[in-house]
């Protein structure tokens, strides 16, 4: 491998790293501060997939249907966690696993039932739908660069609601230690609330912002699921830094293990994952 | 007012005896066709064509199969292989079924071909491409009218040849279906000559192409053949067109790679080449027919899924009225199957001695978002199942 196209894998597994970050990031808030395993995470990413597509169809326009889309997503949070999640609370892990896995079959079935089982497509929106030139044979799209700032751009501004907001105190703050935040006087019902469909409109978004990328097909969203465990897992649950860094350390993982050790391609991100719970069982920022 | 009621109930319940009874006596002289097809989840789409197929070649002939009516007992597989056994058996056990037809998936096929072992029960497979189904599971009661890995691109090695290319790079995904369908190509290719420069094998079902492209841009070969199918068929189409790939390397694949996914692929698709055993805009009078029949049935264009579905009607159309509906013969039954021709949609078709169809392979071409057919890429190919003679 060359310089040239080393530095163009490199750019793949940064831009695979970053949207895997959008995604992993509401399921690390809701998996640290609320202590939901949200399974149908995956599901949301789908949904927000096919909102945008839908949205596209009837508003003709790809960015007044992110716009539209966006509210959609959060009243989906909030429906689930005031009508569902809210009684499961008090309850044992294992109930909450077993509702977050009926949401996947149950929103699986609704794509079904309104948009059916084809495979769908968001064209590329101008004014990005141009390419650049990387090497003589190699184009890369300019949405893929877009996706990439939009991606980094959001993160910093999670970065800098945790650390510099009353907000970001807070959440930190029940992370750590649920029961003290709740004694100081804060209503951790709203929090959770807040913290779910956040979470929800991240993934949703992250959906949305991929739909021109990618294919809009059935399950789309249930391989992408697992692949975010793993980056929760290994950045240390509850930690958006950790998030991050476990986001692009996978998203290289998996673009250069793809082309180095292709023989081990589909177990490089959980060899990756052993080996960090090895050093650090809590992973790496938690 | 009492009596009156219990009048009443009486009258209903001797009402609903006989018809009950009536019903009966009805369904044992009907045909049962156990359908174990997808009906929920990814592959939904390929389980309903089917059907719909099947159930426009009973309706063309009145609804009837050599005179008796037919009872459709509609299973749903879930594509999913740890549950094919228990519901094969439930259709063979339970429902009684004199043909079963399915499944989709190979993973499932695997498991219903065990029961189809043990019990006999006649099997028509209207989808599974796994090649082992007719040759090295060999079984009488087991028939194809699909299609396997192999026949669909095995012709396209030559066709690549033939097109002036040398080094190719091939590139699916890391499971049996793929691995089939590449080694048909890679056979005939490098039978003519061609060199295979890399196989590339992607963890399944993993849509993110971008690292492996970018791997082929550094490999330049002089074109790349690929299977993929589903979402995982555009992603990779419309990745390649984006990363610029389409000029200088000519994309040629399986059908299966734009098979339904013409309207998602869009402008990605235009130019691509593959084989198949069908294609929509194929010109014979049987397809035509069939296209118009279909559209106006359902209100959309057929696809190969539902031609293969059509046949395993016609199939049953055709041997029920040579045996005048009489299926308590077994082995002329089977006998009769296997001696099956018909002017198919995709052309003619007939039976090998491993119960696999023999049939024509198209090179297609995606020009204005259509799968125009470029020519017979293999005429009447048949497949050489060595280990399966019955």
């Amino acid at each position: 491998m060359d310089l040239a196209f080393f530095s163009v894998q490199l750019l793949n597994g940064l831009q695979y790293g970053l949207l895997l970050f959008l995604i992993a990031s509401g399921l690390t808030l809701i998996f640290g501060i609320m202590g939901i395993i949200n399974l149908a995470h995956g599901a949301m990413y789908m949904i927000g997939a096919y909102l945008v597509y839908d949205l596209t169809l009837r508003l003709g326009n790809f960015w007044l249907a992110m716009l539209a889309a966006i509210p959609i997503a959060i009243v989906l949070g909030l429906i689930i966690e005031r009508l569902f999640l809210d009684t499961l609370y008090k309850r044992d892990h294992l109930y909450q696993v077993l509702l977050t896995f009926g949401l996947i079959l149950v929103l699986n079935e609704a794509q079904r039932i309104i948009w059916g089982g084809d495979v769908h497509r968001v064209a590329v929106p101008a004014p990005f739908d141009a390419s650049i030139q990387l090497t003589d044979n190699l184009q890369y799209s300019v949405y893929r660069l877009f996706v990439m700032g939009v991606c980094l751009a959001l993160a910093g501004v999670i970065y800098w609601v945790m650390r510099h907001t009353r907000l970001g105190i807070i959440i930190r703050a029940g992370a750590a230690n649920r029961d003290m935040v709740e004694g100081l006087g804060i209503n951790v019902r709203t929090l959770f609330t807040l913290i779910f469909s956040v979470g929800v409109a991240l993934t949703a978004f992250a959906g949305m912002i991929a739909a021109p990328l990618t294919s809009i097909a059935p399950g789309m969203g249930d391989s992408i699921l697992i692949t975010c465990f793993v980056v929760v897992v290994i950045g240390g649950i509850g930690s958006i830094k950790g998030a991050f860094w476990g986001a692009i350390i996978i998203g290289m993982a998996t673009t250069f293990g793809a082309v180095l050790i292709p023989s081990l391609a589909s177990m490089v991100i959980y060899l990756i994952m052993a080996a960090v719970l090895l050093v650090k069982p809590r992973g790496l920022f938690a | 007012m009492k009596t009156f009621k219990k009048t009443s109930l009486a009258t209903l319940l001797s009402a609903t005896a006989m018809l009950t009874a009536g019903s009966v006596v009805a369904n044992e002289d009907a045909v049962k066709l156990g359908l174990m097809l997808p009906y929920s989840g990814t592959y939904t789409a390929l389980g309903e064509a089917i059907t719909n197929g099947l159930k426009l070649a009973i309706e063309e002939e009145g609804g009837q199969l050599g005179g008796r009516e037919v009872e459709y007992i509609e299973l749903d597989s879930e594509a999913d292989p740890s549950k094919a056994p228990q519901n094969m058996s439930r259709l063979v056990n339970g429902d009684d079924v004199d043909f079963v037809i399915g499944p989709v998936h190979s993973g499932v096929a695997m498991g219903m071909l065990r029961v189809a072992k043990q019990t006999g029960a006649i099997t028509i497979i209207p989808n599974a491409g796994l090649g082992a189904a007719t040759n090295e599971l060999c079984m009488p009661n087991v028939f194809r009218t699909s299609f396997s890995m192999w026949q669909d691109s095995y012709p396209m090695g030559k066709v690549a040849y033939d097109q002036g290319h040398r080094k190719i790079v091939t590139i699916t995904w890391d499971y049996a279906g793929g691995k089939e369908d590449l080694a048909g190509f890679e056979e005939a290719f490098t039978a003519e000559g061609g060199e295979i420069v890399e196989q590339i094998l992607v963890p399944f079902p993993s849509t993110e192409f971008q690292s492996y492209l970018t791997q082929i841009a550094s490999l330049e070969p002089d074109a790349v053949y690929t299977f993929f199918a589903g979402g995982g068929g555009v992603s990779f189409v419309r990745d390649y067109a984006a990363a610029g790939l389409k000029e200088s390397i000519p994309l040629l694949g399986s059908g299966f790679l734009t098979e339904g996914n013409l309207t998602a692929l869009g402008d990605a698709g235009e130019g691509v080449m593959t084989t198949l055993h069908y294609a929509e805009t194929l010109e014979n009078d049987a397809n035509q027919s069939f296209v118009s029949a279909y559209e106006n049935a359902y209100g959309e264009t057929p696809d190969t899924y539902a031609v293969q579905g059509y046949d395993t009607g016609m199939m049953l159309v055709q041997a029920l009225e040579v045996l005048g509906g009489d299926t308590s013969d077994r082995e002329r039954l089977i006998d009769v199957l296997a001696n099956v021709q018909l002017a198919s949609p995709r052309g003619p078709l007939s039976f090998s001695d491993s119960h696999h169809p023999i049939q024509n392979v198209y090179l297609r071409e995606i020009r204005d978002g259509k799968h125009e057919v470029v020519s017979i890429a293999s005429e009447n190919l048949e497949v050489p199942d060595d280990a399966c003679q019955i």
